[in-house]
C-alpha cells in the first residue's frame, strides 16, 4: 500500500477537507488527517458520485450507444461518442471509407483542441499565472480576462474554434450526432471547410504562443516546477503502428518507470488480458493496474504527458519541433515533472491544430461515401486516446441488436492511482508540519488538475465486465464459447 | 454602473455539459463579466455558496451530498434556475430509476471478473447513493427552467441578459431545445 494512504490510528487525527475540488470537471474531495503536530498522516482523493451508464445501457439497441454514452461528459463528449462508435464499427462489422474516418478524426482533433484550451485557460492558467497560493477571489478566468485579457482573449477564442469543428462535423458542439455505427451521417461541405480555415492560421499561431507560455513557466521557476508533486510512473498510451503519435487508433505502449518497453503495439481488443481494477473502500472510482505487475505495483499514468514522451515522434511539423525541446529541456526533468502535464498538453494542443488544417485540406472530407456495413459480430472493443488519456468502451450485442455487456474504462479512472500519488507528494513537500491556509491546500488541488481529471467521467462505473472463455481448434475456428 | 450581480452554479448530477454551454457563449463571457461576478462555481476556488442574485444548477440528485448542495443554493439564492435535461426531468442518469441501486453495487464491485479484491465502497467519507435519482423540484423550489441536453449557448445568453436587464426571460422558438 501507498505511504499516506491509510493512517495507522485515525481516530486522535485531525480531518481536513477540500470539498468540493474546483476548476476540474465533475465530483471529488480531497480528505487529510493532520496530528496535534500538523504532520500529515493520511491524504485521499475521493470520488463521491455512484451513476450508472454500464448498466442503464444494457437492453437499449447498440446504435443508440454513441448518442447515451457521451452524456458522461459534458467537457469530452466527442471522446465517448467516437469510443462508442469504434466498439460499434466492429459490431457491424466494418472498415470506415476514408471520408468517414477523416470526418471523425477532424471531429477528434476539434474535441482535443477545445477541451486542452479549456483546461489550460479557463481552468489552470489562473494557479500558473498568478501563483498557486494567490488570492482566492481572483484565482479563476475572470481574474485572468482582467489581468491579462489577450491570454484569456486566446484562449476563449481557441476553444471556440475548437467547439466549431466539432459543430461542423456532429451537428452540434455537445452532445452531436455524428459518428454512427460504421461511419458518419455527414460529410464536410466546401462552405463549412472554407469557414473553418480562414481561422486555422490564426489558431496554429495562438497555440505556438501557448506552448510558449507553458515552456516560460518552467524557465522563470525550474526547480519549483521540476519538483512539485513529481513521481515515477509507468505509462500507458495508443501509438500509431509506426510509433507516431495518434489519438484515433493505434495499438497500446506500455513502459515501465525506468523506460523498459512492457509492451507495444498491443491490440487493444483483448484489453482485459494486460489491465485489471482493484477496488478501495474510499473511492466509487476503481483502481487499474496492468496484470503483469499486479495491484500493488502495477498502477500507471495516461493522458499527454505519457503520450507526448512515450510517442517516438509526432507527426506534424511545429508539435515535433516542441517535442524534442521539451524533452531535452533540463535533461529530460520537465518531461518527468506532474506539471510537465501542461506544457505536453499544450504540444498536443498545437499538434491538433495542425492535423485539423491538413485534414481541411483533404478532399475526402466533401467525399458521399459515408457508411460500411459487413458482417455482424456480438463483440465490440472501440479504444481511443481520449484528452485525459487512453479511454476504452466494450459492448456485446445479442441477436436481437440489445446491448448486454457494456464495459468502460474512461481515462481519469487509469489516473486514479497516480493522482492519489500526486497530492500525497505534495502533502510531503508543502504541507507537513507547516500551518493550513487555503493557499497550501489550493497546492494539493493544482496537482490533481495537472492531470486534467474529469471526475465526472469516471464516476459511471456500474456495470459487468464481460467474461467470455473461447475455444479455438488449430486453425483458430471457434469450437465453443462460454459466457458469464 | 450599479453593484455585479452574484451568480453561483454547480453541477450534480450532471455531466458538466451546461458549464460548457455557458462557455459556448464565446467572447460574450468577457461583457457578461462586467455585469456579474461568480460565487461558488466549477470556475472559481469558492467551496460553498454565500447570498447570491442568481444560482444556476445542471444535474439532478444522485446522492445525499447532492440534496445539502441544493438546499444552500436555495437559502442563498434569491434566483434558482435549473438547466438542462438532469436538473429538469432527472435526465439519463434517471435511466438508473428502474434498477435496484444495492445490486447494483454488488455487480459492480464484488461480483464483476477481472477485479483484484472486491468490495463495495462504503467508507464514510462516501455520501450516500440515492436509490433514484429526482430532478431539483421535487427537492426544492425552482424559479426557472432551462430545458436541453445542453440548452445552446445562445439560450443561456438570452435567459441570463433578459434576467440581468430586469426583463421576464424569454427564449422562444430556435433556442428551446429538448436533444
Amino acid at each position: 500500500m501507498s505511504e499516506l494512504e491509510t493512517a495507522a490510528h485515525p481516530e486522535n487525527l485531525r480531518r481536513v477537507a477540500i470539498d468540493p475540488v474546483s476548476r476540474v470537471e465533475g465530483h471529488g474531495k480531497v480528505t487529510l488527517l493532520l496530528d496535534e503536530n500538523d504532520r500529515v498522516h493520511q491524504v485521499r482523493l475521493h470520488i463521491v458520485e455512484f451513476r450508472g451508464f454500464e448498466k442503464f445501457i444494457q437492453g437499449r439497441p447498440y446504435w443508440e450507444a454513441p448518442v447515451m454514452v457521451q452524456r458522461l461528459c459534458g467537457i469530452c463528449p466527442v471522446s465517448h461518442h467516437i469510443a462508442a462508435s469504434k466498439a460499434m464499427d466492429m459490431i457491424v462489422g466494418a472498415a470506415l471509407t476514408p471520408t468517414a474516418e477523416k470526418v471523425r478524426r477532424l471531429m477528434h482533433y476539434g474535441q482535443i483542441l477545445q477541451s486542452h484550451a479549456l483546461h489550460f485557460f479557463h481552468l489552470c492558467s489562473p494557479d500558473l499565472l498568478f501563483g498557486f497560493d494567490s488570492d482566492v477571489a481572483k484565482r479563476n478566468i475572470a481574474g485572468i480576462a482582467a489581468a491579462y485579457p489577450e491570454i484569456a482573449k486566446q484562449g476563449v477564442l481557441l476553444r471556440k474554434f475548437g467547439q466549431e469543428v466539432i459543430r461542423v462535423t456532429a451537428g452540434k458542439r455537445i452532445h452531436g450526432t455524428g459518428s454512427i455505427p460504421g461511419g458518419v451521417n455527414k460529410n464536410v461541405s466546401a462552405e463549412e471547410r472554407d469557414y473553418l480555415l480562414k481561422d486555422i492560421g490564426q489558431i496554429i499561431d495562438w497555440s505556438r504562443a501557448a506552448v510558449g507560455i507553458a515552456r516560460r513557466l518552467f524557465e522563470q521557476n525550474l526547480e519549483f516546477y521540476n519538483k512539485f508533486g513529481t513521481f515515477k510512473a509507468h505509462t500507458l498510451n495508443l501509438v500509431r503502428a509506426d510509433g507516431a503519435l495518434d489519438l484515433y487508433h493505434g495499438g497500446l505502449r506500455a513502459r515501465d518507470l525506468s523506460g523498459n518497453t512492457l509492451f507495444d503495439h498491443y491490440d487493444y481488443s483483448h484489453y482485459w488480458d494486460v489491465i485489471f481494477e482493484d477496488v478501495k473502500p474510499w473511492s466509487y472510482m476503481k483502481f487499474p493496474f496492468l496484470r503483469s505487475l499486479g495491484p500493488e505495483a502495477g498502477w500507471y499514468r495516461v493522458g499527454p504527458l505519457s503520450r507526448v514522451t512515450q510517442c517516438d515522434f509526432i507527426p506534424s511539423p511545429l508539435a515535433e519541433e516542441q517535442r524534442k525541446a521539451f524533452l531535452a529541456f533540463d535533461n529530460g526533468n520537465a518531461a518527468g515533472a506532474t506539471l510537465g502535464f501542461h506544457w505536453a498538453r499544450m504540444i498536443e494542443m498545437l499538434h491538433a491544430a495542425e492535423v485539423i488544417q491538413e485534414l481541411l485540406f483533404d478532399p475526402d472530407l466533401q467525399g458521399n461515401d459515408l457508411v460500411n456495413i459487413g458482417e455482424r459480430q456480438e463483440r465490440g472493443v472501440g479504444v481511443i486516446e481520449a484528452p485525459r488519456g487512453t479511454l476504452i468502451h466494450h459492448y456485446k450485442v445479442d441477436e436481437h441488436d440489445q446491448i448486454v455487456r457494456c464495459n468502460l474504462i474512461v481515462s481519469t479512472t487509469h489516473n486514479n492511482q497516480a493522482m492519489n500519488e500526486a497530492i500525497r507528494q505534495v502533502a510531503r513537500q508543502y504541507i507537513d508540519g507547516r500551518k493550513l491556509t487555503e493557499g497550501l491546500l489550493n497546492h494539493i488541488e493544482v496537482a490533481i488538475r495537472a492531470f486534467d481529471p474529469c471526475l465526472s467521467c469516471a464516476t459511471h462505473a456500474l456495470g459487468k465486465m464481460p467474461l467470455e472463455v473461447e475455444l479455438l481448434d488449430a486453425a483458430g475456428a471457434r469450437v465453443d464459447v462460454l459466457t458469464r | 454602473m450599479s453593484r455585479k450581480l452574484r451568480v453561483a452554479t454547480t453541477s450534480l448530477a450532471g455531466c458538466f455539459g451546461c458549464h460548457m454551454s455557458l462557455l459556448d457563449i464565446d467572447e460574450r463571457l468577457f461583457p457578461l463579466l462586467d455585469l456579474i461576478e461568480f460565487d461558488r462555481s466549477p470556475l472559481t476556488d469558492i467551496k460553498h455558496c454565500g447570498p447570491c442574485d442568481i444560482g444556476i444548477i445542471e444535474g439532478g440528485i444522485c446522492n445525499a451530498e447532492n440534496v445539502h448542495v441544493l438546499r444552500e443554493f436555495r437559502k442563498n439564492c434569491k434566483i434558482l434556475i435549473a438547466i438542462g435535461a438532469c436538473a429538469v426531468t432527472g435526465g439519463l442518469p434517471a435511466q438508473r430509476n428502474h434498477l435496484d441501486l444495492g445490486s447494483c453495487l454488488t455487480e459492480v464491485y464484488l461480483t464483476e471478473p477481472g477485479l483484484a479484491h472486491g468490495h463495495i465502497p462504503n467508507d464514510p467519507e462516501l455520501p450516500l447513493p440515492l436509490d433514484k435519482v429526482h430532478p431539483l423540484h421535487e427537492v426544492v423550489k425552482i424559479d426557472y427552467f432551462i430545458p436541453g441536453c445542453p440548452p445552446p449557448g445562445d439560450a443561456i445568453w438570452k435567459f441570463l441578459t433578459d434576467l440581468i436587464a430586469g426583463k421576464t426571460p424569454e427564449l422562444g422558438h430556435g433556442l428551446i431545445k429538448y436533444d
